[in-house]
């Protein structure tokens, strides 16, 4: 690697008046632009050859790390790995090249295309309907609750503001309720990591014409199966109120079971995740929301488009490379993966809830507390031995977090690779903690400071230039 | 182990108030500071806001997670610390020392309410 070319930013080596790239010439005559259109100053650009901007972006790819570098076992995430035969199905021209705007009568292959994916969905979901609408999973939320909103109205019942969500929940729940305009009542988890079904039905006897909604992942944020699934759902839709599944966690009940068998009736799936299109970075997702019969005419008008083309047509390679024999062993594997690499570990790593989980699941730290290494310190050493750290911190239930979600895609093989690495880095924190405690030593960038990262953020490289100044 | 004040009273989601008179001092205890980690910002309200107890006044974030602050009072807020706008790690360095909020109390009865020292001592040994 090259630290000149990859330690700045392009703007640090520019050279005034560098050009890389010569503009065409202007085919249509001279034309002045209006004074008021034209800047006051020179836009705050770099300037370089094009040999220069090459190898400087060339060397920051170099240092990326994604799923097809190295393991990624990212909690809550699922970063599963993305075939490549999806990118050779989306790159198809005759896909490719349509326009949104074009008449419908010309895209009938197009439209067809969502229907198949619509109707695997609806049989891999036990719902009745799908939007694809949605351009990743927090929309698809608001898209939900807004369905859910709609068809309490629909009633004349307008008195139905709160929605509950549990404890373990991911933070975009509560989030999405606040934006739809609800009230999130919190019910708590048990010891075993469960929702505690008394204190919902406490919620439910005190409030329960006013409860619209309960959002629940199933599996939970700690990777284990809500069990009294059947009871909880009961209760809501005894109270009036709609089961909302957040499909974050799909992956393990892939032909296991089916949010619509569970009593669920607005849910959202994040293709990204579970359907192995790609993930991070900002996009493109894609989050259709599926409903049950007599639930689509209450289904917002959130786009005039269907959501990312190109991400659905993917997701519908997936669907067909495994087919009707295989999809069914996506979730037993990924639940088999996660619980071998739970056992492995738990020796040496705090396992707070020591049970069966399914794709994922949540160690407190290490389990040795006296040698001072935290969480952050074995995230960071991770990076040293080629890994993807897992989610740290989060869920917020314990104070150490660490959350491992393999996916079904990894091999035994690599599985023991890190296993083995997790165990050394154990022993290094009895052993060596200074080193744990001062890592990452082997990436091109040492351990940040994340405090005044956090404090005071340099975001723009005129922020930094003006700071220098 | 977490410092635990006498005087002071506690509440299960880990914030203190001192009382003084017809007045209270809240902040968040020892054990919560150091189950955060480095607090980065305090998001607090202004002056003359009304807090209820259990309610939410504010936020701490810390480089691990962003946690509402819930009140454990309830009145009228008279002041807040401003130095915590500049240096939010003074949570960090005294909890105690460094309230949030000074609480006009409307009710100095709920107190009864919270923990003292000793209960809260005991809650926080059964936390882990």
């Amino acid at each position: 690697m090259n630290r000149t070319l990859y330690g700045n930013l392009i703007f640090e080596l520019s050279k005034d008046g560098r050009r890389g790239y010569s503009l065409p010439i202007n085919q249509f005559g001279d034309f002045e632009l209006p004074a008021e259109l034209r800047r006051g100053e020179d836009a705050c650009l770099p300037e370089c050859d094009e040999l220069t901007v090459v190898r400087h972006y060339t060397n920051l790819s170099n240092n990326n790390f994604g799923v097809d570098t190295g393991f990624y076992p990212l909690g809550s995430c699922t970063m599963k790995y993305n075939p490549k035969i999806n990118e050779e199905v989306a790159a198809m021209p005759q896909f490719q090249s349509i326009h949104p705007e074009q008449p419908a009568e010309t895209t009938k292959g197009a439209l067809a295309l969502i229907e198949c994916l619509e109707h695997a969905l609806c049989q891999l979901t036990g719902l009745a309907h799908f939007t694809f609408k949605p351009y990743a999973g927090a929309h698809g939320e608001l898209t939900g609750l807004m369905t859910i909103d709609n068809y309490h109205r629909s009633r004349g019942d307008v008195s139905r503001k709160k929605v509950i969500v549990p404890d373990s929940a991911h933070g975009t729940n509560p989030a999405s309720a606040a934006v739809c305009g609800y009230e999130v009542v919190e019910v708590k988890s048990l010891a075993d990591g469960t929702v505690d079904v008394d204190d919902l039905r406490r919620v439910v006897d005190e409030q329960g014409p006013e409860i619209a909604a309960m959002m629940m992942t199933n599996p939970n944020t700690l990777g284990l199966f809500e069990y009294r699934i059947p009871e909880i759902a009961e209760m809501i839709h005894g109270c009036g109120g709609l089961m909302y599944y957040d499909g974050a966690n799909l992956n393990p009940m892939l032909g296991a079971c089916r949010p619509g068998d569970m009593g669920f009736d607005v849910m959202h799936i994040n293709l990204h995740k579970t359907f192995s299109t790609p993930h991070g970075g900002g996009g493109p997702g894609s989050g259709p929301v599926g409903v049950r019969e007599g639930l689509q005419e209450f289904l917002p008008f959130v786009s005039p488009y269907n959501g990312n083309y190109a991400v659905m047509m993917k997701a519908y390679a997936y669907i067909l490379s495994l087919g009707k024999e295989h999809i069914g062993m996506v979730g037993p594997l990924a639940t088999l993966n996660a619980n071998y690499v739970k056992e492995s570990l738990k020796d040496v790593y705090e396992l707070p809830i020591d049970s069966l989980c399914c794709h994922e699941f949540v160690f407190d730290g290490l389990k040795d507390k006296s040698t001072g290494v935290t969480t952050m310190d074995v995230a960071k050493r991770l990076l040293d031995y080629g890994y993807h750290a897992p989610t740290i911190y989060f869920p917020l239930l314990f104070h150490e977090s660490l959350m491992i979600e393999p996916t079904e895609n990894e091999s035994k093989e690599t599985l023991d690779g890190f296993v083995e690495v997790m165990r050394k880095i154990a022993e290094e924190a009895i052993n060596d903690p200074d080193t744990v405690k001062t890592a990452p030593h082997d990436t091109p960038i040492g351990r940040v400071d994340d405090v005044l990262a956090a404090k005071h953020p340099v975001l723009t490289f005129k922020q930094l230039r003006d700071e220098q100044d | 182990m977490a410092k635990v004040i006498e005087g002071l009273f506690y509440s299960e989601s880990h914030e203190y108030v001192r009382v003084d008179g017809e007045y209270g001092y809240v902040g968040i205890t020892d054990y919560a500071q150091n189950a955060l980690g480095n607090v980065v910002y305090v998001d607090m309200p202004d002056v003359d806001d009304e807090v209820q107890a259990g309610e939410e006044f504010g936020a701490v974030e810390s480089v691990k997670a962003a946690s509402d602050l819930i009140s454990p009072v309830s009145g009228t807020v008279v002041e807040v610390n401003d130095a915590l706008e500049d240096s939010p790690e003074l949570v960090n360095q005294d909890a105690y020392a460094n309230w949030i909020i000074k609480v006009q109390l409307s009710d100095t009865y709920e107190t009864h309410n919270l923990m003292d020292a000793k209960a809260y001592q005991e809650f926080c040994e059964s936390q882990h």
